[in-house]
């Protein structure tokens, strides 16, 4: 676009955004009412019925509407509304499945069910009214001031032009409110009571605290296992050095001697392990300095050219701070591994409350988190303090991951000198 | 020679104090925390700090921060800083100011004293004693680098030494091949990497280091 044009727009974007807006709210209200309209002249007794029967697989038919009607509300009439019904139930039935006995009361002890109701049976009514209001209003208002006057039961409402022309023009205003305002409507019986939010919430927290204690108790069996075969083993295999060296240090001082070296050699492997343990249950410089020097630390061990961007202005918490930091280490390790890349860019920043970190590379993307455990480990790590992972690969590259963590810091630590 | 330590442990102070003083070395003072470190340095002037990474209070980073507030207190200080673990990190820190004088040792290598004793008095004299851990690992990070690729093994083994801090002399013992022998090899590698070469040694570990870790 040349700057012509882009100066011809500058004046005109304002008036005609607020016209597109109105007139793209006027077909959306219609639409939505016509929708409205619909279900009341076709389906709405086969609707009720559907709103309680569930079918196998699909669950009640008549949620395939609300669900449309949830998401328009989202992309037109700019209302998210979040689905409300419980988790469909673990199967009890031979095949694995949901039983019909549990599929019933899935359905008839949710109150998002009998709330769907309500709204199939008010939605042809007050949504009719709300969402298609504006069409109704312009078309009625033009329509009213064509007819001769008194012709019509209906028309004869409108005794003046001046009428019709100020109701089109209000319906016209008015679409963008009517449309947020059936939103809302429909908000109001479609979204989710504050209850079921809750109850949402413990599912959620339920599922994340089993997992993080699975995944803490996995890591102290590795650490048992870890430090029996390793630094324990080492440990006896030195104290026998010991005996055997003492008992040779008269016979034969130069094979004691011997011994003493392995011995020596055995304490330094013990160190060696114990040191790799430590860095796998809690860096050192984790601890020492916080998540973005952790992060520099890592980025000087790989092979990879990476640059470490740090806009923290404190510390997170040590648990968020160790779940970003071996995120971000799991991350490098499958950059390195899978990617064939060359530079990687860490990005470390908090606002609005949140923990942000952007990992990318320029490696051949492709990386798929429903595919290695990686990827989902390490968004089961971060759920365990309600963070996210999302993951860009795109065939080709570049892999952009971002992962989201929400926590306070805490106000930089005070050196003392 | 005179040191000071610093380790908040006391088996261990106790221990480095014996065996320094066994190699003929004197322990001016032997002190636990950053404070104590920064007076005994100003105070008694030692060729050597010997300093423990961990220090109280909070027992992180507290010794790396205090051996470099003791060199900027006494400029040129020579400090060996002893860790339980070794970060390239802290290495960098440590080298940052380009003047030497500087060790960072895993706290393992006190198990050889005799080469322990001879780091402290190589970082007295004003040189480089970085651990063999550090090294290896710069060493694998380079390893896609094209010039360091292009060296021989033996050449490699070389670096790695001299990146350490080792003279041509410590090298060829080690290697078991004559200081000459080590002079061609340091030459060339100097060569391959388009590195200034340098008779003094310790500006020729610093050429290296920067080298592997730019």
């Amino acid at each position: 676009m040349d700057r012509q044009t882009t100066r011809h727009h500058a004046a005109w974007a304002a008036p005609l955004a607020w016209l597109r807006e109105r007139v793209t709210a006027c077909a959306r209200g219609a639409a939505l009412g016509g929708l409205a309209i619909a279900e009341v002249m076709l389906l709405h007794p086969i609707l009720l019925a559907a709103a309680l029967v569930p079918i196998p697989d699909i669950g009640p038919v008549a949620r395939q509407l609300t669900d449309l009607t949830r998401r328009l509300c989202g992309e037109w009439c700019g209302v998210p509304i979040a689905s409300p019904y419980r988790p469909e139930p673990a199967g009890e039935g031979e095949d694995g499945l949901p039983t019909w006995r549990q599929r019933r009361r899935w359905v008839m002890d949710d109150p998002a069910t009998w709330r769907d109701v309500a709204w199939i049976l008010l939605n042809p009514l007050l949504g009719a009214v709300l969402a298609g209001g504006s069409a109704a209003a312009i078309v009625y208002g033009i329509f009213g001031m064509t007819l001769p006057h008194g012709s019509t039961q209906l028309a004869g409402v409108i005794s003046h032009p001046l009428y019709g022309i100020l109701l089109a023009v209000s319906g016209f205003v008015a679409a963008p409110w009517l449309l947020r305002g059936y939103g809302e409507f429909s908000r109001s019986l479609l979204g989710p009571t504050r209850h079921a939010q809750l109850a949402q919430r413990v599912s959620h927290l339920a599922q994340t605290r089993s997992d993080a204690i699975d995944t803490g108790a996995a890591e102290m069996r590795r650490v048992e296992r870890d430090l029996h075969d390793g630094a324990q083993a080492r440990l006896v295999a030195l104290g026998m050095t010991l005996d055997a060296a003492g008992q040779l240090i008269d016979i034969n001082p130069a094979a004691a001697q011997a011994l003493l070296t392995e011995a020596r050699d055995n304490s330094v492997k013990a160190l060696a392990e114990l040191r790799d343990l430590v860095r796998g249950i809690h860096p050192p410089v984790l601890a020492d300095r916080g998540l973005a020097d952790a992060v520099r630390a890592l980025a000087l061990d790989s092979r990879l050219q990476v640059r470490v961007t740090n806009e923290l202005p404190g510390r997170a918490p040590a648990p968020v701070e160790s779940a970003a930091y071996f995120a971000v280490s799991e991350l490098l390790a499958n950059v390195a591994k899978h990617a064939d890349a060359r530079r990687v860019w860490i990005d470390i920043r908090h606002d609005g409350g949140v923990l942000r970190i952007g990992v990318t590379d320029d490696g051949c993307g492709g990386a798929d988190p429903a595919g290695g455990t990686g990827l989902s480990g390490i968004e089961r790590r971060l759920a365990a303090f309600d963070g996210v992972l999302a993951v860009s690969s795109p065939p080709g590259g570049p892999t952009v991951v971002n992962m989201e963590v929400p926590c306070a810091l805490s106000s930089p630590k005070t050196s003392s000198c | 020679m005179r040191v000071v330590i610093a380790e908040d442990l006391f088996l261990l102070r106790d221990g480095l104090t014996r065996m320094l003083e066994a190699h003929g070395l004197e322990v001016a003072a032997a002190v636990d925390n950053p404070a104590d470190l920064l007076a005994a340095v100003t105070a008694s002037k030692p060729d050597v700090a010997v300093v423990d990474v961990r220090l109280p209070p909070t027992f992180t980073d507290e010794g790396l921060r205090a051996a470099l507030a003791a060199r900027r207190a006494v400029p040129g200080l020579p400090v060996l800083v002893l860790s339980q673990y070794v970060e390239q990190l802290y290495a960098r820190e440590l080298l940052a100011d380009g003047t030497g004088g500087i060790g960072y040792l895993l706290k393992d290598r006190v198990f050889d004293s005799a080469q322990f004793v001879d780091a402290v008095r190589r970082v007295a004299a004003g040189g480089t004693a970085m651990d063999p851990e550090v090294v290896a690992r710069l060493l694998a990070r380079n390893a896609d680098d094209s010039a360091v690729s292009a060296l021989s093994a033996r050449e490699r083994e070389v670096l790695a030494l001299m990146a350490e801090g080792r003279s041509n002399a410590a090298i060829g013992t080690k290697l078991v091949i004559t200081e000459r022998a080590v002079a061609k090899h340091t030459a060339s590698i100097f060569l391959k990497l388009r590195l200034q070469p340098s008779e003094d040694d310790n500006r020729r570990v610093l050429a290296v280091l920067a080298y592997l870790g730019g």
